[in-house]
């Protein structure tokens, strides 16, 4: 997965906390230029590996190499990397333009040129007159910027941010995503930004690498992780999914027959998947790829009894009991067409296209 | 040294100087006391073969043992006193007092608590003295036409000195536990059908308990050892263990005897001490 | 305690209670510095007229001034010594993972669980038996026993508001230890230490039963306090000497309270010392 022309190469890192596995083998490769999220619920690893890509902690086996420069056991003063942390950790003794400073001492530049990048950062986030004011006199939103202007003055070659948009509320922090992902097209620096929502990690990232327990699931841009998970895991962390188990039959012309609990379906087959003859399989479908009708469809479909439903202004999601499955299946339908006129205890048809379903063997 | 991580060995070097300062001035000295309690002093020589006459003299001795419960005796009264006083002074600027008056009030009850304890035993001193304060005022306004004698000298003025001298430590304890109690608790109560009284018995007190040991532990250990007051206030009627203490470090030169009344005492006032906060806590449970 | 199930009243009542017991706090203390103004060798009433008579006699003693020198010499090493060593344990327990850390917590803070007149004699006995003489450095060895709880407090409540990621936001931006130390620790904990010093010295100045045992010939303010009070006609002096000992310590608590709250790592420094 980590090829060589990487400009971050992380190798089969692994660290431990006493008894506790926080990074797992984990190899990864970050091109140059690149918007990289490390997706995962808390506690799956991706702050520590973060933290050991910044220096802040260092791994018990493994290498990291940052531009062809191997950086495993450099103290973070000395590394190309700079972090934008959680509580951004603005130093509260200083105002803002010390703190924006701050890291510029160490660099050796004159006076002038300092204050030159303090005035350009001060205006690339739009916080120009704002140099006085002290930490405490600053909205959460502000505070992040101060923090995002301190790291990128330095011109890193990776910036590290830690759930950076964690402590705002959902208005600003759309709108900081949109700002984020703009500002690293504009100075073309290579991000590497850790979330624990999926939805921010898909709207703001060229790929995005999903962490579970220490291991990397997937790697893949947002649209192949939404569309073509390759396990149960990564299907229900990126949005809803619906999931039923079945065994596969056969296979013919790319496409499978899966017997489930439902009946005789058929799916695409994954390209380069195995055929196994009688292999348990997972079929993964979201729910905007389900279709709700009154009468059965010419195609494969179930009957079923709609026994919740939740209008969400731009559409509706139905919960649609099926016998012979344990769990409803979740229906979406935009509210513009017809489907979304079902309500709840109407008897419905549930279809869906042969490559509505996506083929998983874990 | 994959035991420990490297964080946790610098948080041990940070503190090895401290740890050692502590080892060598209070470890040290604690445990060479234990050793002179078990050795004899004979006359200019000290004999060094363990043996625990120096306890049973403790033990035995009858003078002694009127020594003990009466330092017991004084130190209980005014724990209790000094307490039961400082209890309404908490609540009141836990409960009455505005955010930011509460700083006025708590840095006015800590500056007593700061100054030289010598300097307030000796204001009593000159309170309560034959030609003192009271005596000379109550004899200004015809009140008496002798001084009283019995204000000094006893141990009712050990009493009335240490209560007033300790009476700092009390507060800021209670005042803590107070200040943290939720106050949507005493809310949920009323809600709930419970007069002020009531709340304050089944909510209040329960909840500031903590506080409450803690203030009579604060009090309670250093009075029951108390060296000044009884000294300067005392006279003979008012000694205590310290002085007792101190004199077989002094005049008489006997170590080994005062190390182990030390010993003893502290034995003393750690069992009461832990017997009394098990007891309130057995108490107030039992409140419903 | 009752005062409190009385309706409407109830609130004046305890506020009246309060003043009163403020009173009874500081009153007795208060006569201190009444009678030193008084032109009479005795501390009695009636008042005898205004003087500053004491106060000069105070200042033309020579043993007393000695005893001053002293205790603050011994003030000044004591403070600096448990401040340091303070600082150091308070960022070791607020930032390491430290196993034992109640345990070691419990040991600094156990000398104010001891009385002081066993502290005293062990201390004594630990001076004989090592071989240091009675003196004002062996004074000083006491007090910075008595004094490290305080420094411990003091700096963690300083530590406790500080952000852990500053130092590492340091790191990061390009500092070495040493300089993340001159310029985010050192000005962020600095109201703190100099609040310990302050507090600290006050301790070791008011401090009679460690001098008491540990004193050879040379003594400290205390102890020489202490023994001045056999003499009746020196009673004003004394009186002279322990208003200006309760000024100024007053003054100095004052000033390191105000001292701790300031700078921008305020929060849990907002309470006096000991809450």
């Amino acid at each position: 997965m980590a090829a060589p022309s990487d400009f971050l190469r992380i190798e089969n890192i692994s660290k431990s906390f006493g008894d506790t596995i926080a990074v797992d083998g984990v190899t990864l490769g970050i091109a140059r230029g690149e918007f990289f999220s490390l997706l995962g619920p808390s506690g799956c690893g991706k702050t520590t590996l973060l933290r050991m890509i910044g220096g802040f902690a260092y791994p018990d086996s493994g290498g990291i190499s940052l531009d062809g420069e191997d950086i495993t056991a450099l103290a973070p003063n000395k590394r190309a990397t700079n972090m934008v942390f959680q509580s951004y950790a603005i130093f509260p003794h200083l105002n803002v333009r010390d703190n924006i400073a701050f890291g510029l001492r160490s660099e050796g530049l004159e006076a002038d040129e300092r204050e030159e990048r303090v005035a350009r950062a001060l205006a690339m986030i739009r916080l120009d007159g704002y140099g006085e004011r002290r930490a405490h006199e600053l909205s959460g939103g502000e505070r992040q910027r101060v923090a995002l202007a301190r790291a990128l003055v330095k011109r890193p070659k990776v910036l590290l941010l830690d759930e950076p948009l964690g402590a705002l509320d959902k208005r600003l922090r759309e709108a900081m995503q949109i700002e984020l992902r703009q500002l690293q097209r504009e100075v073309g620096i290579t991000f590497l930004f850790v979330t624990h929502d999926q939805e921010e990690a898909l709207a703001m990232s060229d790929r995005v690498a999903v962490m579970e327990k220490g291991r990397v699931l997937q790697v893949a841009d947002p649209k192949t992780l939404y569309e073509q998970p390759l396990s149960r895991a990564v299907a229900e962390f990126i949005g809803t999914m619906n999931l039923f188990e079945g065994r596969m039959i056969d296979a013919a012309g790319g496409i499978a027959s899966v017997e489930t609990a439902l009946g005789r379906n058929r799916a695409p087959l994954r390209a380069g998947g195995k055929f196994c003859a009688g292999a348990r399989v997972w079929l993964a479908i979201r729910p905007e790829k389900l279709l709700l009708s009154r009468d059965a469809p010419g195609f494969q479909s179930v009957p079923g009894r709609v026994v919740a439903s939740a209008y969400l202004g731009d559409r509706s999601q139905f919960q649609v009991a099926i016998g012979g499955l344990d769990r409803p299946l979740i229906v979406s339908a935009p509210n513009t067409s017809g489907m979304a006129r079902f309500e709840m205890g109407d008897d419905v048809h549930v279809s869906w296209m042969i490559d509505g379903p996506v083929l998983l063997e874990q | 040294m994959a035991i420990f991580s490297r964080e946790t060995r610098t948080g041990y070097a940070l503190l090895a100087p401290t740890i050692a300062m502590l080892l060598f001035a209070l470890a040290a000295p604690l445990a060479l006391l234990a050793a002179y309690s078990v050795w004899t002093q004979n006359a200019l020589t000290l004999d060094t073969h363990p043996t625990l006459a120096q306890y049973a003299a403790v033990v035995t001795r009858e003078g002694y043992r009127t020594l003990f419960l009466r330092s017991i005796a004084v130190s209980s009264i005014v724990t209790a006193v000094t307490v039961a006083l400082a209890y309404p002074m908490a609540y009141f600027v836990a409960f009455r007092v505005s955010p930011r008056g509460k700083f006025i009030w708590l840095l006015l009850l800590t500056i007593p608590f700061w100054t030289s304890y010598l300097l307030r035993v000796f204001a009593w001193k000159v309170i309560l003295g034959f030609n003192g304060v009271i005596n000379s005022s109550l004899m200004e306004l015809k009140l008496i036409s002798q001084p009283l004698e019995f204000l000094l000298y006893n141990p009712t003025a050990v009493v009335v000195t240490m209560s007033h001298a300790y009476a700092a430590f009390a507060i800021l304890p209670i005042y803590v536990s107070l200040e943290k109690i939720d106050r949507s608790l005493l809310e949920a109560a009323a809600d709930l059908g419970d007069g002020a009284f009531r709340r304050f018995m089944r909510v209040t007190l329960p909840l500031s308990l903590p506080g409450i040991i803690g203030a009579a532990v604060l009090i309670f250990v250093p009075t029951t050892g108390d060296y000044v007051t009884p000294s300067l206030v005392g006279g003979s009627d008012g000694v205590m263990i310290a002085n007792l203490i101190q004199v077989q470090f002094g005049r008489v030169n006997n170590w080994p005897l005062g190390a182990a009344l030390a010993i003893v005492s502290m034995a003393l006032i750690g069992a009461i001490a832990v017997f009394a906060i098990q007891a309130a806590r057995f108490a107030v449970a039992r409140i419903r | 305690m009752l005062s409190l199930s009385k309706h409407g009243g109830r609130g004046r009542g305890l506020m009246a209670y309060a003043l009163a017991y403020l009173a009874f706090l500081y009153i007795p203390v208060l006569l201190l510095p009444l009678f030193s103004l008084n032109d009479s060798l005795f501390i009695a009433f009636p008042l005898k007229g205004f003087t500053t008579r004491w106060y000069e006699a105070l200042a033309e003693d020579e043993d007393m001034r000695a005893a001053l020198m002293n205790t603050l010499k011994v003030g000044a090493s004591a403070s600096l010594v448990s401040t340091l060593l303070g600082l150091l344990a308070a960022k070791a327990l607020t930032k390491a993972p430290l196993p034992g850390r109640g345990l070691i917590l419990g040991f600094a803070n156990l000398s104010l669980f001891i009385p002081e007149i066993v502290i005293g004699i062990a201390l004594l006995i630990l001076v004989t038996t090592v071989g240091i003489p009675l003196s004002l450095f062996s004074i000083a060895i006491g007090h910075v026993l008595i004094c490290i709880p305080f420094a411990v407090l003091v700096l963690m409540s300083r530590f406790e508001g500080f952000d852990a990621n500053l130092e590492e936001a340091s790191r990061d931006l390009g500092e070495n230890a040493w300089m993340t130390f001159w310029r985010v620790t050192f000005p962020l904990v600095l109201p703190g230490i100099v609040a310990s010093l302050m507090l600290t010295f006050i301790v070791s100045f008011d401090d009679f039963m460690i001098a008491f045992f540990l004193s050879g010939t040379d003594t400290t303010l205390p102890v020489y306090i202490f023994g001045e009070l056999r003499f009746p006609y020196k009673l004003p002096n004394v009186l002279a000497l322990g208003t200006s000992i309760l000024i100024g310590s007053a003054a100095l608590i004052a000033v390191a309270e105000w001292v701790r709250r300031l700078g921008p790592a305020g929060g849990s420094a907002n309470r006096p010392i000991g809450v």
